[in-house]
């Protein structure tokens, strides 16, 4: 005679539903109290950790006023007041965003922040880094004005000497507004939000052990 | 605040006055973030802040 089957399957088994398999690994790495911690360990409690939240914080700025400067276009944020003003905004959050950045880069070096499966973590900022570089080197030539033409014409001869000037072409000046207010700062975005549920997913790296090894 | 910008040189090290300042900032910063003290809120059940 034949055994009964169970009624429910057992959790172990591979549903067949992606949406399941999506929602239960979701719920095994990064539970909504990893997410949204209200409580972090004791070893946080240093201001070397905050480097990485004021970074995201001068993103934000970054991101707001670029907003608004590509709606108004540059003739706004070259001949009117409050165009100077968001010119400026964007200009020095991105100089907060660098300098936080690297701060951020320093504190992770130095408590070897890529432990204990947390590599990808390192990697994606390094991704961030090399990026964001590329990002603000193009808004320099999105700037529509005699330093932006400077810029260009010098780093002419310098890509095509890398061999990227056929397909990265610093005269254009669509190509770089493009890639400056569309497809980099998605990359750009998109990468620090993964950094972030990473971060969230394995929490903050254990300081390393005074006695010696990694922890 | 249009003329050129006095520069340091040192055997193979050349920088701007500008970038000298900045760098020195960051190591400034940088250190005084691991020495001052951080604001600590309730201690929870397992050491947790």
């Amino acid at each position: 005679m034949e055994a009964a089957k169970p009624a429910v399957a057992p959790q172990t088994e591979r549903p067949a539903s992606w949406t399941l398999r999506v929602r239960r690994a979701i719920e095994e790495h990064l539970p909504t109290d990893h997410l949204l911690p209200d409580r972090q360990p004791y070893y946080v409690g240093s201001w070397v950790y905050v480097f990485g939240v004021v970074t995201i914080a001068a993103l934000v700025w970054v991101i707001v006023s670029g907003v608004v400067l590509s709606f108004m276009g540059p003739q706004w944020w070259h001949d009117s007041r409050l165009g100077h003003f968001f010119n400026s905004l964007h200009f020095w959050s991105v100089q907060l965003f660098f300098l936080f950045m690297v701060l951020h880069l320093w504190g992770q070096y130095f408590m070897a922040g890529w432990r204990s499966g947390r590599a990808a973590t390192w990697m994606i900022g390094v991704v961030i880094f090399g990026i964001s570089i590329l990002t603000a080197f193009t808004g320099y030539l999105s700037q529509q004005n005699f330093a932006s033409q400077f810029i260009a014409v010098n780093a002419k001869d310098a890509m095509n000497g890398a061999g990227v000037g056929a397909f990265f072409n610093v005269l254009n000046f669509g190509q770089m507004y493009g890639l400056h207010i569309m497809l980099l700062p998605v990359g750009v975005t998109f990468l620090v939000v993964a950094h972030i549920v990473m971060v969230r997913a394995r929490g903050v790296v254990k300081p390393i052990d005074p006695e010696g090894g990694a922890r | 605040m249009d003329s050129p910008t006095t520069y340091f040189h040192w055997g193979f090290i050349l920088i701007s006055l500008p970038n000298l300042f900045v760098i020195i900032g960051m190591i400034v910063l940088f250190a005084a973030a691991v020495i001052a003290p951080f604001p600590h809120g309730g201690e929870g059940d397992d050491g947790s802040r």
